[in-house]
């Protein structure tokens, strides 16, 4: 991932995060042996991938293995072509090969370049068409029959290009443009100690985190029973990372502001009666916000990779030893003892994380959530220390101009501004460059602002008797400001 | 002071940025004994802000106040001496992302220019990476060299005088990205990808006319470069403004007017008062920036 292990992190191991690539489409999956994988409607195993270079391209073999593409240049030569189109009919006659021709030269193992070179040779227009024509026509075959992925590391634009295209309803819709205007506008840099509060699936988590580069440290705010981090576990990050990473209940907010807050008094977690209420609450409130079917498996999922990632904790802080004993016994009370010192592991973890944000000088907040931005943003800037920014993402904008009135009425920020992006694609070819067809209608919308000292601070006398004397110009001042 | 990393209280030396309320800021350097000049009245900068927070309300002479932010890139990229044109947070964010740039990250950037860029880049990259800039302007180089020593960046950027199109980067196989803002960017894709690793990287291209785009991507092609992607991004910023619309007298019956207003329909019928009603809006400001440059993306891909 980064400078400390690019050495061994060249090459594809077993256990991997990465991102296959076909055409445009990205997957992001885990490598393991002998496991069926299902990409573009094409079951295949990743086995041959281990071992290999991350940007590698491969191609799909019969039974779904995969075999190294040499990279060769294959330019069909054009030579005939013609100069426009007048003669060109549609009449479904033009391509002689059938279905059935098609399926049985797949059958027979016969490689996706060739079975393009077969529809050319057998189609009675290719050579009237344009050259401009015969290109896209070729561009168009290859795409549906040549089956070729590539191999990825995990990265910010990767993955949220990934998820705006395949599942934009879990992440909040946010663009990946957005989500670049949100980390560069939050200065987010390693050593920082930034806050996120997001119901994106974990991918602004990741993004910061990857730009924290394990340096710092993230608390992340979580509503329900626990933080989803699926698509955080997807950038593959190296254990280390998650050292610096923290999480804290946002119903405990409230106490932390107001002083009463105690670890001790979090007894939910003692409970596990209690505790599987709560899993079962954020599963419906997942539910209830998803747009997919699948938002229910994708919680469970999370709460797998909650479980998973604890236990990781408990083994890297235990002896090796131990965890092989407690393999042998399987024992009820081991599972019990387990599970109580998971319990007290997450409520360190929380009294840690109570303590980072008791000391109020975190160095920013990163809001993205489908939740009203107000509350959330009023009670979170508390921790933020002054001359740092914030930026609160929504989908939509109404939310965020009363975010703005709010913020403006009750003091404390500057320099608010509220901005959505606008992104456009290009064709860019010689003579024939212009914006694409289709471009997304938007990409949300994003409040930021820079924390300055409260107002609160009464100034002492001397500054009164200073002040006192120019009252009118004072007066003038605020207005500009507000 | 360093740029890429923050810090507590404003001490001598220090580049800070002076927010005197509503868009309006200046860049001062702190310097124990001067003085810093405001509509609203003097600062001294020993008494009014060594030793304070960054973030304090600083009272000035004539009784007037502003705050003392620390400078982040992005304050910076908005008060920075202009050289040249200069590239905004808006195309900065969407480089840096497109880019993959992380802590760690080897970057070649050419030109310098007013360092606008350079300035985010190594925020980003910093403390373990770093970041190469040529610049083709003697003065322009020499002036972005003397910045980054006085933002206490220096040792994570090395500033060259050349010409990109004809010596490159000045460096082989090291680089995970580069950036170029160059007017005839498709002479430099030769050097950019020989400046880049053997495994691979990202390359982007900024150029403000399409002409430009057109040579810069065919260079690419024939250099091997692949996910060829040219895109534009816009920033519409909205002013944040309460409305009041009157609304017009029909003729209807007091009566029938009350009855209105307690069903509750929307916030905006219940808030009809007088006539009017009132609502928020964010407000596109009459004029904005309509372009700046495409952004042309690719990416070297193994071996």
């Amino acid at each position: 991932m980064d400078e400390c292990d690019t050495a061994p992190s060249k090459l594809v191991s077993e256990g991997d995060f990465v991102v296959l690539k076909r055409q445009d489409v990205f997957k992001a999956v885990q490598v393991q042996r002998r496991k069926k994988i299902i990409f573009e409607k094409q079951w295949i195993y990743l086995d041959n991938v281990i071992g290999k270079h991350y940007g590698t391209t491969f191609e799909i073999c019969n039974g779904g293995n995969l075999q190294t593409k040499r990279t060769e240049v294959t330019t069909t030569e054009m030579k005939e072509a013609g100069s426009d189109n007048r003669n060109i009919v549609d009449d479904g006659k033009s391509q002689k090969l059938t279905r059935d021709d098609i399926e049985a030269l797949k059958e027979k193992g016969i490689k996706g370049e060739a079975i393009v070179q077969q529809l050319i040779e057998n189609s009675a227009t290719f050579r009237d068409k344009t050259e401009f024509a015969q290109e896209k026509y070729i561009k168009k075959k290859k795409k549906k029959y040549e089956a070729v992925i590539t191999i990825l590391k995990p990265s910010t634009r990767i993955l949220a290009m990934m998820y705006y295209a395949r599942e934009p309803g879990k992440i909040c819709q946010l663009r990946y443009d957005t989500l670049a205007q949100m980390l560069t506008l939050g200065n987010i840099h390693a050593g920082s100690k930034v806050i996120v509060m997001e119901t994106c699936a974990g991918l602004v988590l990741g993004a910061v985190m990857e730009r924290l580069g394990g340096l710092g440290s993230v608390i992340q705010m979580y509503p329900g029973g626990g933080p989803v981090r699926a698509a955080t576990d997807s950038f593959g990050f190296p254990k280390s990372f998650y050292k610096g990473l923290y999480e804290f209940p946002l119903n405990k907010v409230e106490s932390l502001l107001t002083g009463t807050y105690s670890c001790r008094t979090s007894f939910s977690e003692l409970n596990p009666t209690l505790e599987n209420d709560e899993s079962g609450e954020t599963q419906d409130l997942n539910r209830d916000n998803g747009e997919d079917s699948n938002s229910a498996t994708e919680s469970e999922s999370v709460m797998d990779t909650n479980a998973q990632q604890q236990q990781e904790g408990v083994e890297g802080s235990c002896e090796g030893a131990l965890s092989k004993e407690k393999a042998q016994k399987m024992e009820k009370k081991q599972l019990a003892l387990e599970r109580k010192r998971k319990q007290d592991e997450k409520r360190r973890k929380e009294s840690e994380a109570a303590a980072l944000l008791q000391d109020k000088n975190a160095d920013g907040l990163i809001v993205a959530s489908r939740f009203h931005p107000t509350p959330l943003l009023l009670s979170l800037l508390e921790f933020v220390a002054p001359s740092r920014p914030f930026v609160v993402y929504c989908q939509y904008q109404e939310p965020l101009l009363e975010c703005y009135t709010k913020l403006r009425e009750k003091g404390g920020v500057v320099n608010l501004k509220l901005s959505e992006t606008w992104l456009r694609n290009y064709q860019v070819l010689p003579n024939r460059s212009h914006p694409k067809l289709v471009m997304s209608g938007g990409g949300g919308y994003v409040l930021h602002g820079t924390t300055v000292a409260a107002e609160r601070a009464k100034p002492n006398t001397s500054t009164i008797e200073k002040s006192e004397e120019p009252a009118t110009k004072k007066m003038k001042v605020e207005e500009e400001e507000s | 002071m360093s740029f890429v990393e923050y810090k507590e209280f404003i001490e001598d030396g220090d580049t800070a940025i002076v927010f005197l309320g509503h868009d309006s800021m200046f860049p001062i350097t702190i310097q124990n004994g001067s003085q810093t000049q405001t509509k609203y009245g003097v600062i001294r900068h020993s008494t009014d802000l060594i030793g304070k927070k960054y973030g304090s309300k600083v009272i000035c002479s004539k009784g007037g106040w502003v705050y003392i932010l620390y400078p982040t890139p992005e304050l910076w990229t908005l008060n920075l001496p202009h050289r040249t044109q200069i590239l905004y947070s808006t195309d900065i964010s969407l480089i840096t992302m497109m880019l993959e740039l992380k802590p760690g990250s080897v970057v070649c950037e050419s030109g310098t220019g007013s360092g606008s860029l350079s300035h985010a880049i190594i925020r980003t990259v910093a403390p373990t990476g770093h970041l190469y800039t040529v610049e083709f302007h003697q003065q322009r180089a020499e002036k972005a060299i003397e910045e980054f020593r006085q933002h206490k960046v220096d040792h994570l950027v090395t500033v060259k005088n050349q010409d990109v199109c004809k010596h490159g980067f000045g460096v082989t196989g090291i680089a995970d990205a580069v950036f170029l803002d160059i007017p005839s960017p498709w002479e430099a894709i030769g050097h950019a990808k020989s400046a880049m690793k053997s495994e691979g990287g990202r390359i982007c291209s900024f150029s403000p006319c399409i002409e430009q785009v057109q040579r810069t991507c065919l260079a690419l092609e024939e250099h091997g470069f692949t996910e060829i992607n040219t895109l534009e991004i816009l920033l519409r910023v909205y002013d944040v403004r309460t409305i009041n619309l009157q609304v017009a007298d029909l003729g209807r019956a007091a009566e029938e007017k009350s009855s209105l207003d307690g069903t509750d329909r929307t916030k905006q019928i219940s808030a009809v008062q007088h006539g009017s009603a009132l609502f928020k809006s964010g407000v596109p400001p009459r004029e904005t920036v309509g372009h700046t440059g495409y952004l042309t993306f690719a990416t070297k891909s193994l071996f």
